[in-house]
């Protein structure tokens, strides 16, 4: 036990001090706050230039009001006709000219509006607000000419929020669970998914190159494999659980450090990317109820859950690529093709958690966190949703079982691979391994 | 009393037998030559005698008692397959290894310590692992070899890959530990390495066991009864007809004793016919000879009568 412990407390304290784990502890927050300044600049980036946009109108469908000017383009309806305008173009005194066709059905739902420009095209933005607007004149133009009453035709868009409830409980409003529980569960699985490769292909390096390196018998002469690949395993969780927790620190102290800095936040970005259709309240409604519902999950249950798995599954997967490790040689591309069946099941698991996000208790999601191998990213996806204690139960119970066997199993074909030099080793000598004696 | 007693070893990986019933003793505080070509299951062996490996069969006896876990931290060794963790600090590197042997951090501390002022090489302990040239990452595997002062020490192929100064460094050191009455076995295919330091040895060939003793008692089983003389003068004709000649050179010959002859009476014989005597020696198979004369007849019998 205390050989045990030195063996976790070396691979531990190497790894943390290393410059490269400081470096991608600190930077990687670090990145995320500047992906988000920098995101936040390109949307609120406006080009700058106004478009001088003549306006030709002769049928007046205009009347008297007039094309309301926007952030970059300003219109102006001077009286002059179509080719004079477009004359006016090529002498630059505008940028282009839209002509309203003369409207002779008033039932027509379809109108062609040309738009001449010398060389400046407009691009896409401006193309759909100009739309926008022609759009807004025509209904303007409609109403005048056919004498609606614009309050009635007002009266005729009704707008639905739905408010789901459920029998048991009418009180509570569980309308944006889904959408929470769907963005913690992909929160939990995509960090399951990555630990589990990040920190189990750093055992499987490490034990590589300890025998590379030959200091694997002069070890092993010393303790037991078990001994040496559970150091290994358990010192490298506990850097991975550092790594996350400084994350978890950092990340919202440098989010919160960049909206206090630089003044913009997800709100505005939201509505900057087309949240300018929800209106006030809506948006309003939407922060709320996200709030409420994050606050309402049993995290209590949720957390210690995550952790449970995490450590399940980082077991699971870290012991395999153990196993895998010893069985390298000093040809890094031919032990690759050994990884394929450990990684194989978590790639898998990651696409079936976006199912399992959209349809969380499906018979696919049941099944999947339960199976061992795709359980440690599935059912952390799926703990916002309530699942069925049962199902919990049963999953962590299967999880545990197989770990141990994982464990197991790994530290039988390790003891073998680390000793074993210059041979190509495949799939099955890998399975014959686990039958040698002592 | 016998450090080391082995009966009836027998390890198979797979189809192959790697050790194949391998029975010897190794007196306490004697230094032990454990002979054998490559692949001849000497590293398997001492695999099975340091605990990395267990034995499918047979019975390893250390200081008398079955090998158990508390038995590595009194063994040292060095494999001919070894390396240190590159990017550790030196000083540290030790303490882990000595700790990982069961030495307390203050022990490891002064143990280390005063090996370093031995080598003189106290500057180097904040210095990491790849600074170091070779030869010093050697001096570095030595120390970690006995840092714990182990009662039996096992050096797999000691030499290859050394210079030739930490050769004699570690020549002298295993002198010394060996004065200080440390049980040392050299695993080598080396045997002139063998030859000067070892008291007994045991010659491994295809997993088994043919040949042990003290290096004096093979030297004479194995002894051809060859005479070399150095003399000045003539040699007597009537000993040129009735003795065997090996070869002959100018003032000097190589003669052939049979059974029940008596070296002092050809010596007797030659002085009293005036022969003036340089040198007589009689001239002992080296254990290279010993050795390809068996490996050849051991591995001739295995073709003649295949398993």
């Amino acid at each position: 036990m205390n050989k045990l412990w030195l063996i976790i407390k070396r691979e531990y304290l190497t790894r943390v001090k290393k410059r490269s784990f400081i470096l991608a502890t600190i930077l990687t927050p670090l990145a995320f706050g500047i992906f988000f300044i920098v995101v936040g600049f390109i949307f609120a980036y406006e080009s700058g230039e106004t478009k001088r946009i003549a306006v030709n109108d002769p049928g007046n469908i205009l009347n008297v009001s007039k094309i309301p000017n926007t952030k970059s383009i300003t219109y102006s309806k001077p009286d002059k006709n179509l080719e004079e305008l477009k004359k006016d173009v090529l002498e630059k005194k505008y940028d282009g000219v839209i002509a309203i066709p003369v409207i002779s059905n008033l039932y027509d739902k379809k109108i062609e509006v040309n738009y001449f420009y010398e060389k400046d095209q407009l691009d896409i933005e401006s193309q759909s607000s100009v739309q926008k607007s022609l759009e807004r004149i025509l209904r303007n133009y409609k109403i005048r000419e056919l004498k609606l009453d614009k309050k009635q035709l007002d009266a005729l868009d009704t707008e639905i929020s739905l408010r789901t409830k459920s029998v048991l409980n009418e009180t509570k409003d569980t309308s944006k669970q889904a959408a929470v529980g769907a963005m913690i569960g992909g929160f939990m699985g995509f960090i399951m998914y990555m630990t589990v490769f990040i920190y189990g292909t750093m055992v499987m390096r490490s034990v590589m190159e300890e025998k590379v390196n030959r200091i694997v018998e002069v070890m092993i002469s010393s303790v037991k494999p078990f001994q040496l690949m559970m150091g290994k395993i358990i010192g490298v969780g506990g850097v991975g659980l550092t790594q996350v927790a400084i994350w978890a620190i950092l990340i919202p102290l440098i989010s919160i450090g960049v909206q206090l800095f630089f003044g913009f936040d997800a709100e505005q970005m939201n509505s900057e990317l087309g949240g300018a259709n929800m209106d006030q309240d809506e948006m309003e409604f939407f922060f709320q109820q996200t709030m409420k519902e994050l606050g309402e999950l049993n995290w209590f249950m949720i957390f210690p859950l995550f952790i449970l798995y995490f450590i399940g599954g980082y077991f699971l997967y870290a012991s395999l690529f153990a196993a895998v490790g010893s069985a390298m040689g000093d040809d890094l591309g031919e032990g690759q093709a050994l990884t394929i069946p450990i990684t194989i099941p978590v790639i898998l698991a990651f696409y079936i958690m976006i199912a399992v996000l959209k349809a969380p208790n499906s018979n696919l999601a049941v099944w999947s966190s339960i199976f061992p191998l795709f359980s440690p990213i599935i059912m952390p996806s799926r703990l916002a949703f309530d699942p069925p204690i049962w199902q919990i139960v049963l999953s962590i119970a299967v999880l545990i079982g197989t770990s141990i066997f994982a464990v197991w199993l790994s530290a039988r074909i390790y003891r073998v691979g680390i000793l074993m030099y210059g041979k190509k080793v495949t799939l099955k000598e890998l399975g014959k391994w686990m039958f040698y004696k002592g | 009393m016998n450090i080391l007693t082995l009966e009836n070893v027998r390890k198979t990986y797979d189809k192959h037998v790697a050790v194949d019933n391998v029975s010897f003793n190794m007196p306490k505080g004697c230094v032990f030559g454990m002979l054998g070509p490559n692949g001849a299951g000497k590293t398997s062996l001492i695999r099975i005698i340091t605990t990395i490996t267990r034995a499918d069969s047979g019975v390893v006896l250390f200081n008398g008692e079955p090998l158990n876990n508390n038995h590595p931290s009194k063994i040292g060794y060095m494999p001919e397959e070894r390396g240190l963790y590159k990017k550790m600090k030196v000083g540290d590197h030790l303490l882990y290894l000595a700790r990982l042997k069961g030495l307390s951090k203050s022990e490891a501390n002064f143990e280390i310590k005063s090996w370093f002022e031995k080598f003189g090489i106290e500057d180097w302990w904040d210095k990491k692992v790849e600074e170091l040239s070779k030869g010093m990452q050697q001096k570095i595997q030595f120390i970690s070899t006995i840092v714990h002062k182990p009662g039996l020490l096992i050096l797999d192929e000691p030499f290859s890959g050394l210079d030739p100064i930490n050769t004699n460094l570690i020549k002298d050191e295993i002198d010394e530990l060996h004065n200080n009455g440390t049980s040392i076995i050299f695993s080598t295919h080396r045997m002139e390495q063998v030859e000067e330091v070892c008291e007994f040895i045991v010659l491994i060939n295809q997993g088994k066991n043919v040949l042990e003793g003290s290096v004096k008692d093979v030297k004479n089983q194995y002894k051809d009864n060859l005479f070399k003389i150095d003399y000045d003068g003539s040699f007597p004709e009537e000993l040129v007809a009735q003795t065997k000649i090996i070869s002959q050179k100018e003032n000097s010959i190589t003669v052939q004793l049979q059974e029940g002859e008596d070296s002092n009476a050809l010596l007797r014989h030659l002085m009293q016919k005036n022969v003036h005597i340089h040198s007589f020696n009689e001239i002992l198979p080296t254990l290279n000879e010993i050795f390809i004369k068996k490996v050849e007849s051991s591995n001739q019998q295995n073709i003649t009568t295949p398993a």
